[in-house]
Formats: C-alpha cells, structure tokens, sequence
C-alpha cells in the first residue's frame, strides 16, 4: 500500500496541479486557488519537482531565441527597401 | 547584426508604439534604409520561426517573411503607432501566412487555429492514483529527478529534442509557445498578433508547454519511472 506523509494535503490533487501549472506561473489563479496550490506544494514533493521542471522547460525554450538574419536574407530584403523607396 | 532585440521592449505596454519604435517608425516614413535594417534586425528571426508555424517549408516561410516586410513597407505611411510596431508587423505576417498557408492547402488550416482544440489527458492517466482509491488523483510516482547541470544540457541534443517537441506541436500551440516563450512577449500581445481569445492563448500555452516537459522528461529522466512511491 502506499505511505504517505500524515500531513499530505488531500483536497488538491497532484492531477490537479498538472492542469493549473502553467495558469499558476502565468499568475492567472484566483487567490483562493492560489492558496491551495501552495499549501499543497508545501507538503508534495512531486508536484515541486513538476512545478520546477516546468519553469526550467520555460528557461531553455526561451534559450531556443536567435537574432541571426541569413545574409541571403539580409540582401534581398535591402534590394527590395530601395526598389520601394524608389517608386515611392 | 546584434540588435538590442526585442525582449528589452517586455515592460512596455503592447498597446502603443514606444518612443523608440516611433523613432523608427518616422525613419521608415523618411525612407531612411537605416530604420529598415534596423527593424529586420530586430524582428526577421522571430517572423521567420513564426512562419513555421504555418507553412511547409524553410524556403517557403522565408518568402512569408519576405512578403511581410513587403506589406510593412507599403503600408508604413497608414501606420499611426495605435499598436506597437512588432504586434503590428507580426500581425502582417499572420495574414500573409494564412493566406498562404490556405493556397498550400495545408492539413491543418491556420484559421482553425482559434478553434484548434484537444481533448484528453496531456500525461498518462496512469501516473495518478486511480479512481476510487485512496489518494487519487495524486503522483504514483513523483516525476524523475533531472539530472544534468543546464549548461550542459543546453550545449547537448536537449535543444534538439526541444525543437522537435516544439515542431511537432499543432499549430496554434506552436504559434503560442513561439511568441510567448521563445520570443518573449506577454499574452496580451499574443493574443493580439495572433487574433486569439485570452482564453485560447492560456489553454494553448498550458497544453504546448506541458508537452514539451514531457519531452524533456523522457529524455532526462535518470529513472524512467521516477522515485517510487510505494512501497
């Protein structure tokens, strides 16, 4: 059977959590969700270590950004500036 | 080509241009190529990930782009700064790519994407404690620990297995998860380059990032199963 610790909070549920996660870190709960969110966090560690996951999973997605332009790119959209600037 | 990029524009409102992107704005009217340059530079990258989203191929997103800074071009003398430069040019691209994406005749239309739904469990229903039973709905197992350091992990396949996550998403998530988390930018300017519902965008979003968690995880995970709770 499963053990748990005595004081698991059992009106939120770690389903639950997994539905909200983004909505939580967005801060888009209601404060009484919030509230029970975090008192369900307080005494699970799995839904810590989801919540955790997920905010590293934001961090490295926003590592995929790039500044980089093609030269390609670059050229011919300059050709195409000076075409419109001429029949402008 | 290293612009200071549009992330140092976050803290703005989106609903109005800034002084800055005014700045350009006026320079373009003026037909002064650096405020052009200067604009590709900010945001070509991001339109080009954008694009796709929702077309095929690199070369065929490459012309979406292309046909944007085209439309930004000829329609820079009606632009009244109303909205900030960037919602506005990545909303000429959305048109541009819609349209081109129906031509293409794409599996999944981008005019679906408002309403682009999925029913159905994101993680395996039987990572909870079932029905019935004592505790459900809470972890059978606790997720994994991941293991590697970050920097690590970003200069390894981990990358890769995002942008396969990321590619392989539907295309309203991708487009959410692109402008949001890739890009940077609030969900009020999401919703408005993309012309989504904020509802929308916040289901998007929850669904696009606890996908590519998963992916993460299933990659990551020292234990496949996590720490086992029960005992």
């Amino acid at each position: 059977m499963r053990r748990l610790a005595a004081n698991e909070t059992a009106d939120f549920t770690c389903k639950e959590l997994v539905e909200v996660a983004s909505d939580y870190l967005e801060e888009r709960l209601s404060a009484s969700e919030r509230r029970r969110l975090e008192e369900h966090l307080g005494e699970c560690e799995g839904c810590t270590t989801y919540l955790e996951q997920m905010r590293r999973t934001i961090r490295l997605i926003g590592d995929l950004r790039e500044e980089h332009v093609s030269r390609e790119a670059y050229e011919g959209l300059i050709v195409a500036f000076r075409t419109w600037k001429q029949a402008t | 080509m290293s612009p200071a990029g549009p992330r140092q524009g976050e803290a703005l409102s989106p609903a109005t241009a800034s002084p800055e992107e005014l700045r350009l704005i006026e320079g373009l009217q003026r037909r002064e190529e650096r405020a052009f340059t200067e604009l590709v530079n900010r945001y070509n990258a991001g339109l080009t990930r954008l694009a796709l989203t929702f077309v095929r191929s690199r070369a065929v997103a490459e012309e979406v782009v292309q046909e944007t800074w085209l439309g930004v071009l000829n329609g820079i003398d009606r632009f009244e700064g109303r909205s900030s430069v960037r919602t506005w040019i990545f909303r000429i691209l959305t048109n541009v790519a819609k349209t081109r994406a129906v031509r293409e005749d794409r599996s999944v239309p981008f005019t679906d994407l408002e309403s682009e739904t999925e029913e159905g469990p994101l993680l395996d229903p039987s990572r909870f404690v079932g029905q019935g039973e004592r505790w459900e709905g809470h972890w059978q197992w606790f997720p994994g620990p991941w293991g590697e350091p970050e920097e690590r992990l970003l200069a390894s396949e981990a990358r890769g297995v995002i942008e396969d996550a990321i590619a392989a998403l539907p295309p309203g998530q991708r487009a959410v998860i692109t402008l949001r988390d890739i890009e940077g930018w609030d969900a009020d300017e999401t919703c408005n380059a993309l012309e989504l519902s904020e509802t929308n965008q916040r289901v998007l979003l929850h669904r696009a990032r606890t996908k590519v968690r998963l992916a993460l995880e299933i990659y990551l995970e020292d234990a496949p199963l996590g720490r086992q709770r029960n005992s």
